[in-house]
């Protein structure tokens, strides 16, 4: 789920919760969401953001 | 005998009640008339356990008449934050969702109070469940500054700090899940003392995050924090705090994002006390943290997740009772998912790693505790520098960090602005007891303790 699909999940779930006020919680939390996955200290599978000693690797 | 129990420290009173100058009676007597002359205005506690603290004190006279000393805190009167379970008495988390509840045994941090004779003279304001800094979100109403009636204590440990600044305590107990310590005493000018993660039991406190909640002290001086801090440990005989050679110490400055921006007279305060350490022999350098425009993603996802986690069963039975700003917040937290906690926590270790880097063979970090003073009530966002931020950001940006990598922190006063409200410096460092030793240095090299 990407942060934008959770932006729009979790406002509809407000919505329908009848929690309008929750709208620009969600939108802060979003934006700490995008910095959190953007951050490089976060592992991933694929090849290019491995550091470069384990590219070359097996 | 006549006392001022808002100038006394611990260390004072415990050399005046051996020489036979006072009594703990005396100055039980003196912090309930504070409680009963300032506490309601104040907002400082949440129940008086008058009764109890005069018979307490009465016995601490008898005992120490009798030659059972159980200390440096024999018969010091001092407050619990009602986040804290006292035996016999609501934990009102200052929360309606509390209503009827009664603990049944002491905190085990309240236990050890107790064996170390402490007279505990009643449960003091916080922001409800802990989960705010500004203790505006109370059911029973605000922690007001004692400085500034109009402008909020801190929180969410605000009536300990209140407490202890206004003479009601000599000391008290306070929780810090991103600051809840420091914020306060830095607010209300006095010490506030986080230990290091693991360190101090939180067994019989009401829990926010259990990642991140430390328990420990606000107090008048260095001196006193070690005392309460070591009692907290179960240690009533500890040695004296031995104030750190200041030639020898070395302080490091996380410059970006901790010293930018700043209130213009936070950053004064900040720096001019730095030059009294450099004069002092202090070695004073600059570093930087890694990875920290990512502390507040980390924070925010962990302590919300957890939070929502704790509250869910009762925000869905009974979400009414919870301050409406409080159960929002609290909801935020029901739709983080796994994956990004998970993520959280791989930014919690870097961030462990990146604090330790930065304190590489530094004695302590040396940076503002708060980036503002004390905001007015109802403030919903502020200056700081050029920039407006929300409340919430600005006051949780200079001391979260330590909450996620469980370092010890320390504020201590540093000054006041020209509206006479005070600024507080943060001391941050491995172990506790060191900490404790440059912070005591510090002080004195600003002319206090």
């Amino acid at each position: 789920m990407t942060v934008q699909e959770w932006r729009e999940w979790a406002r509809a779930d407000a919505k329908r919760r009848q929690l309008p006020e929750l709208e620009p919680l969600l939108e802060s939390m979003a934006a700490l969401l995008e910095t959190l996955r953007t951050a490089d200290f976060n592992p991933s599978p694929t090849p290019q953001s491995e550091p470069p000693e384990q590219r070359s690797a097996g | 005998m006549r006392v001022d129990p808002a100038a006394i420290t611990i260390e004072e009173f415990g050399r005046r009640l051996r020489a036979g100058e006072i009594t703990a009676a005396d100055l039980t007597e003196a912090c309930l008339d504070r409680i009963e002359r300032d506490a309601a205005r104040l907002g400082a506690f949440i129940l008086v356990a008058a009764g109890e603290a005069r018979e307490r004190a009465r016995l601490a006279d008898h005992e120490l008449a009798s030659g059972l000393d159980r200390g440096p805190l024999h018969g010091v009167p001092l407050s619990i934050k009602d986040l804290i379970d006292m035996a016999g008495l609501p934990t009102t988390a200052a929360s309606r969702v509390r209503e009827g509840h009664r603990a049944r045994r002491d905190a085990a941090v309240v236990a050890h109070l107790r064996r170390a004779g402490a007279v505990l003279v009643g449960k003091t304001n916080l922001h409800e469940f802990a989960f705010g800094i500004t203790n505006e979100d109370s059911a029973f109403g605000p922690a007001r500054n004692p400085r500034d009636l109009r402008r909020t204590a801190g929180g969410s440990s605000g009536g300990s700090a209140v407490s202890v600044a206004a003479g009601m305590a000599l000391a008290s107990l306070g929780t810090d899940t991103g600051g809840s310590i420091r914020i306060p005493a830095a607010a209300c000018g006095i010490v506030g003392l986080k230990p290091a993660l693991g360190e101090v039991s939180t067994d019989g406190v009401v829990p926010l995050s259990p990642l991140l909640d430390h328990v420990g002290p606000l107090a008048r001086s260095v001196a006193d924090a070690w005392l309460v801090y070591r009692a907290l440990l179960g240690d009533h005989a500890p040695r004296p705090l031995t104030a750190a050679p200041l030639a020898a110490v070395r302080l490091a400055v996380p410059r970006p994002y901790f010293c930018d921006p700043l209130d213009d007279e936070v950053q004064d305060r900040f720096e001019q006390a730095l030059a009294r350490f450099r004069a002092a022999g202090v070695g004073v350098a600059d570093t930087e943290i890694a990875h920290s425009k990512e502390i507040a993603a980390v924070y925010t996802v962990l302590g919300t997740s957890d939070a929502a986690a704790y509250h869910g069963p009762a925000l869905d039975r009974m979400p009414e009772r919870y301050s409406p700003a409080v159960r929002l917040r609290l909801e935020v937290g029901r739709y983080l998912l796994a994956e990004d906690y998970a993520r959280a926590l791989n930014g919690r270790r870097a961030l462990r790693r990146a604090v330790d880097a930065a304190l590489g063979d530094f004695d302590a970090l040396a940076l503002p505790t708060l980036p503002i003073p004390a905001p007015v009530l109802g403030a919903p966002s502020v200056q700081v520098g050029r920039s407006t931020q929300p409340i919430r950001d600005a006051m949780l940006r200079e001391t979260q960090l330590f909450n996620l990598t469980g370092h010890a922190a320390v504020t201590i006063p540093c000054g006041l602005t020209r509206d006479a409200l005070p600024c507080g410096l943060q001391l941050v460092g491995h172990d506790t007891g060191r900490l404790l030793e440059v912070a005591l240095a510090c002080e004195r090299a600003l002319g206090r303790g």
